[in-house]
């Protein structure tokens, strides 16, 4: 491999791990500070590109259905918090697990109802269409560029909101010890209620901006949603930051993986094995680390 | 005069065993009630019936004048309630200027009395630990942090059940000093406390919980002067 194609697969690799992040953070908030397991987060993704799709054809604009998209995802989380979740943080595991299995079949059926069954795809859009040439041969769409920096703004907004605000001090504090947080006075069910929305929201907006880089398609859901376990597991339940590290490792392996040619004792390794590549890392960070790279002791 | 705080016939169970058999309590403004009994006699369940953190299965409860019986603890802490619980429920995860911060906030009746600055001046330990994780303090210095975080919320009312719990004769005499601070600034107290010397002296009026009942209610001067309810409820 040289220089150029090293680059282009390197920013390929950094891109995708973004994103991931982005997915994998709003399930790990979720999870850490709401003790909820939600397997309909995938799902979430999806809506976000079937509303990218199908706002950007009605408004005829990418970025005003980007708000709008946030807008109504964000009241879709709080309204299913609302009518569902809500009622289960008493319970066990196991029933959010189903609710949120049943939500995953819901939302298909739903999709198919109101979107069709079809693949659908959406332009690059203005002014991110060009490229930006590395070599004489080589070039990096910009748009792909602009999804990175989307994402690492988000990061660090995130970062600030839960280290530095007083929103993010009672969301940590509800993390610990939820009945003593709501008696200095604070309204933990709309707090809740909040970061759920959230991670609804990050996860819809990540379905949202990769919408135009790759197709829209009925079950995108389920793929990145176990990706996004995988990021969540490595990094650390509940860590940001560890969701961040995990999901640029992910991207990295996944990336190189499929790329690489690596032969062992005759048998081609990779690429023929590199959709195995995160799960082996994954295994590997577990022996060194039950907890995840940023999870608290076990 | 509305009192601040006041219970009827409070009846509270955890499932099938019940804790509270029909307790009354009443504090008035700027009062320190003491709150006595052995342990298992429902003291902290009586507070948590209160405070909203348990839900009594009849009586009322009503916060200056208005019935709270079935209000969310947050609304609770909102009306001027605040509460230091046993084990004291610091945030281990947050620094202690995070948790000093977090809640902080002017009082029901707009008052801004405990200030961050005042707090950290009558806890100069928790100064020299600002930066600090919760989780890395002494067990004195979580109790000061716990306390210090309540004074935070201005409130009318704090209930300290077993501030000093566990604490070394030495933290214990701080966290008393701090009491008797709170007191002398206006803001009425329920304190419980396995300390029957200190709890007298500071309160103005002790109650004694045996079984879910009340035993005895009255100022403390006639249980320091009666060491035979003393021995009968208390065992000290």
């Amino acid at each position: 491999m040289d220089l150029g194609s090293f680059l282009v697969q390197l920013l390929n690799a950094v891109q995708y791990g973004l994103l991931l992040f982005l997915i994998a953070s709003g399930l790990t908030l979720v999870f850490g500070i709401m003790g909820v397991i939600n397997l309909a987060h995938g799902s979430f993704y999806m809506i976000g590109a079937y509303l990218a799709w199908s706002l950007a054809g009605k408004i005829g604009s990418f970025w005003f259905a980007l708000p709008v998209g946030v807008l109504l995802t964000v009241a879709l989380g709080m309204l299913i918090e609302w009518l569902l979740i809500a009622r289960l943080y008493a319970r066990d595991h196991l029933y959010q697990v189903l609710l949120t299995y049943g939500l995953i079949l819901a939302f298909e059926e739903l999709r198919g109802m109101i979107w069709g069954n079809d693949v659908h795809g959406i332009p690059v859009p203005a002014p991110f269409t060009g490229s930006i040439p590395l070599t004489e041969t080589l070039a990096y769409p910009v748009y792909r560029l602009w999804i990175s920096a989307v994402v690492l703004a988000l990061a660090v907004a995130m970062y600030l909101l839960i280290q530095r605000t007083r929103l993010g001090m009672m969301i940590r504090a509800g993390a610990s010890n939820r009945e003593m947080v709501q008696s200095l006075g604070i309204n933990i069910r709309m707090l809740y209620r909040f970061v759920f929305a959230f991670g609804v929201a990050l996860a819809a907006f990540a379905g949202m901006i990769s919408a135009p880089v790759s197709s829209v398609f009925p079950g995108m859901g389920g793929q990145v949603l176990i990706v996004s376990f995988v990021v969540v597991v490595i990094g650390g339940i509940g860590s940001v930051k560890g969701a961040l590290v995990a999901a640029i490792l992910i991207g990295l392996v996944d990336t190189f993986g499929k790329v690489t040619t690596l032969e062992l004792g005759g048998l081609r390794v990779l690429p023929d094995l590199a959709g195995m590549a995160m799960y082996l890392l994954m295994a590997g960070v577990l022996l060194w680390r039950p907890e995840g790279i940023f999870g608290k002791r076990l | 005069m509305t009192s601040l705080i006041e219970a009827r016939g409070i009846h509270t169970y955890y499932g099938a065993s019940h804790i509270l058999h029909g307790v009354d309590l009443a504090l008035a403004p700027g009062e320190t009630l003491g709150l006595m009994g052995r342990n298992g006699m429902g003291k902290s369940t009586l507070l948590k019936s209160i405070l909203g953190l348990v839900r009594p299965r009849s009586g009322t409860v009503r916060v200056k004048g208005a019935d709270m019986t079935r209000s969310a603890p947050h609304r609770i802490a909102l009306a001027g309630v605040a509460y230091v619980p046993e084990g004291r429920g610091i945030f281990p995860n947050l620094s202690v200027h995070e948790n000093l911060v977090m809640a902080a906030r002017a009082g029901a009746r707009g008052q801004r009395d405990w200030t961050l600055e005042r707090v950290l001046a009558a806890f100069p330990r928790l100064r020299e630990r600002i930066g600090h994780g919760g989780g890395q303090l002494s067990g004195g210095e979580q109790q000061m942090l716990t306390i210090g975080r309540a004074l935070l919320t201005n409130p009318d009312v704090l209930i300290l059940d077993e501030a000093t719990e566990g604490l070394a004769p030495l933290v214990s005499r701080e966290i008393w000093r701090i009491v008797r601070e709170i007191k002398a600034s206006g803001i009425a107290t329920i304190i419980v406390d396995k300390n029957f010397r200190a709890v007298t002296a500071i309160a103005d009026r002790a109650m004694i919980l045996v079984k879910g009942s009340v035993v005895f209610e009255g100022p403390s001067e006639r249980l320091r002067g009666d060491p035979s309810i003393r021995e009968r409820y208390l065992g000290v």
